[in-house]
């Protein structure tokens, strides 16, 4: 097992160095003198040798790829010309929203995907397989922003408006169908949990890492007990979940189906029938069991529609995660943070990928003795 | 034993040179539901795509403002059709600009459409290049070509493009572009596949000793022997080109106002949809049915064409 970790880390060098080198080349690329692109106005003859040599610019092409390494490795992404704070600070701040959407997105879509999958398998070429698998063409069909934007039209909108027996839909027992779809409630000072535990007494003692776990909204409130908090930001989650989730669900359980079907077939299978085992059991414990294998790997590949589901939908759930980051620097052109952001979720993806590729080996002894 | 039969029979149709191979895959085809349902929707689409200005009763950016009879940015909306006898007739309402918003989802077809077909030839052609080059030489240029084409899909597909986008500047021919090169790397690498299980059986062999050269062998012998999984893997690509213009049009980098792209009026209508919904719903369905018609078409081709990919 240590000897496949370590294989599998090192393979994964020279695809960092490679991403590294994509993400360098397209701040290069970018078309203009990057010190005018960066400070505007403010740039002038002096402050843009001062640019230039902080960032190495008046190096040769070579060495300004191994500063721009150097700095990466310490943090330093550049400053972002439309939010005025170091891309890294801007990262710091918004990547928890994602992280806790997705991370909220892949959940809807393991734990609903999954059942679908084995109950369309198990149900072969009857009308719950037929229909899943329809729902589930037509889930990877649709473009993510839509579907967001139809889940606040149906459960934010209209549902307000729905009578239920002349009574309004929220003075009924069914009102948790009506979902907020805006920012969800911000934190205050005083609900975090370093001030909640007393671990600092002013704002000007917030360690980096302590203000980036309280931004963890879900986590934050959890941690400190704080239920109505978790319950409003829990509710406030779930139609972007929903809507970044749908795609991977959509794929889980196609993946899911195929493979139980497979799997289904298989001798073993047979075997734990012939011994008299209860039907449930030989699904559940012989045939699933071995079916899920390549599903571990589905889910950590879905990590690039998580991400770019994030991208799209942020905006329209007013979340200020990365995605919505992304969007107005976009929209400003503001390219250091487009650079940060591409290089961030490579990275990223790279280390889930490794991750799933260990976690695969760990489950099928047969990946690591390869 | 009904399926072995049937995989016998596809085997030898396989081996045997057959004249109406091309018929027999179109029968095998016809009679896959997930094809027939892709074929209904894109041959409904089509008929869109050629018959747009025909269909739609204005021009696509036509400005309808200046008329009289209470029309509004935004108008809801209202037709005969569907009992709504009051009131200026429009299917799908009108957008924030007043214009149409059905005809310019009829010639948004004429846009998504060409969008996806052309970023997926281009990536079908550089990806088919690379793919063989490096299948067939082996050795350093494989290791690096594909340490290249893992570097591209380390990146998840949409940030690249976007990325590659904000180099090359927003438009929709640039988008298209990002997205072609985005996709090359999956074709690169089933070609690459291919031709590594090809290029060791015995026809390539007797070509080899019958003195022919690399690039003949690839060209003529390796890469028609491939085809089957770039038609199945391009068909799908399709689907997946439509999404990602669609989505880059969205976030403001593919198709420029007053285009009328289905991505583009999705984002036109982003701080309308809570008070206009009709502007959001009907580009979006537009784009949905476009997708879902290609991956159904693409399903069914890979179960029509190969038996054997049929459980992956």
């Amino acid at each position: 097992m240590t000897k496949f970790l370590i294989r599998r880390l090192v393979l994964s060098i020279p695809v960092l160095f490679g991403i590294l080198l994509v993400t360098f080349s397209l701040g290069r690329l970018i078309p203009g003198d990057p010190c005018l692109a960066q400070l505007g106005e403010r740039a002038t003859d002096e402050i843009c040798d001062a640019f230039d040599r902080r960032y190495g610019l008046d190096q040769p092409i070579p060495i300004q790829f191994g500063i721009y390494i150097q700095n990466v490795v310490r943090g330093d992404l550049g400053l972002s010309l439309s939010f005025q704070v170091p891309v890294t600070d801007l990262l710091a701040e918004r990547l928890p929203t994602t992280i806790e959407l997705t991370l909220a997105a892949i959940i809807f879509a393991t734990i609903i995907g999954i059942p679908l999958g084995i109950l369309s398998a198990y149900r072969h070429n009857t009308w719950v397989d037929v229909l899943t698998m329809i729902i589930s063409n037509i889930g990877v069909s649709m473009p993510v922003f839509w579907l967001g934007i139809i889940l606040i039209i149906i459960f934010s909108v209209q549902m307000q408006d729905v009578m239920i027996f002349g009574t309004p839909i929220e003075e009924t027992p069914l009102s948790f169908l009506v979902l907020p779809s805006g920012r969800p409630p911000s934190v205050r000072f005083d609900d975090r949990f370093y001030a909640v535990y007393n671990l600092v007494t002013d704002d000007s003692e917030v360690v980096p890492w302590m203000e980036f776990i309280s931004r963890f909204t879900l986590l934050n409130a959890a941690i400190t007990g704080n239920w109505e908090l978790f319950i409003e930001a829990f509710r406030h989650l779930i139609l972007p979940a929903v809507a970044v989730g749908t795609i991977p669900l959509s794929i889980i359980a196609r993946m899911t189906r195929s493979s139980l079907l497979e799997s289904l077939n298989q001798d073993y299978v047979r075997t734990a029938r012939a011994k008299g085992l209860k039907e449930r059991r030989v699904v559940m414990r012989h045939a699933v069991r071995n079916a899920l294998l390549p599903v571990v790997t589905i889910i950590g590949l879905n990590f690039g529609f998580l991400i770019s589901g994030a991208v799209l939908t942020e905006t329209i759930f007013r979340l200020t995660g990365i995605g919505k980051t992304l969007f107005e620097a976009i929209t400003a052109r503001d390219y250091t943070v487009v650079q940060g952001v591409t290089l961030v979720t490579a990275i990223a993806f790279v280390f889930i990928n490794m991750i799933v590729d260990i976690l695969y080996g760990y489950l099928d002894p047969r990946v690591r003795l390869e | 034993m009904a399926d072995n039969v049937a995989k016998l029979k596809n085997n030898t149709s396989a081996v045997r040179p057959n004249e109406n191979l091309f018929i027999e895959t179109l029968k095998r085809l016809l009679r896959n539901n997930s094809a027939r349902a892709g074929l209904v929707i894109l041959g409904f689409l089509l008929f869109i795509f050629i018959f747009a200005p025909q269909l739609a009763p204005y021009e696509p950016n036509e400005i309808l403002l200046d008329r009289p009879n209470g029309i509004i940015p935004r108008l809801p909306p209202c037709s005969a059709i569907f009992g709504c006898t009051d009131g200026p007739q429009f299917l799908m309402g009108l957008d924030g600009n007043g214009r149409d918003i059905y005809s310019r989802v009829l010639y948004g077809s004429r846009l998504s459409l060409p969008v996806g077909l052309a970023a997926v030839s281009i990536s079908i052609f550089f990806g088919s290049v690379i793919g063989l080059v490096s299948g067939f030489y082996g050795a350093w240029v494989d290791n690096i070509i594909m340490r290249i084409m893992d570097v591209l899909m380390a990146f998840p597909s949409l940030l690249l493009a976007i990325a590659i986008v904000t180099v090359l500047g927003p438009g929709l021919i640039n988008a298209l572009i990002a997205i072609a090169i985005v996709a090359i790397p999956t074709y690169a690498r089933l070609v690459r596949a291919s031709v590594l299980s090809l290029k060791e059986q015995e026809f390539i062999l007797a070509e080899r000793a019958l003195g022919a050269s690399n690039r003949r062998i690839m060209f003529t012998q390796i890469l028609p022997n491939s085809l089957t999984p770039i038609v199945v893997q391009g068909t799908l690509g399709i689907g997946t080109a439509v999404l990602d213009a669609a989505a880059l049009s969205f976030l403001g980098l593919g198709a420029q106002p007053p285009a009328a792209e289905w991505g583009r009026m999705l984002g036109d209508a982003i701080d309308f949809f809570r008070a206009a919904p009709h502007m959001a719903i009907f580009p979006g369905i537009a784009i949905m049915l476009t997708v879902l018609g290609f991956n159904l078409l693409g399903d069914g081709l890979r179960d029509a064409l190969d038996p054997r990919l049929k459980k992956s």
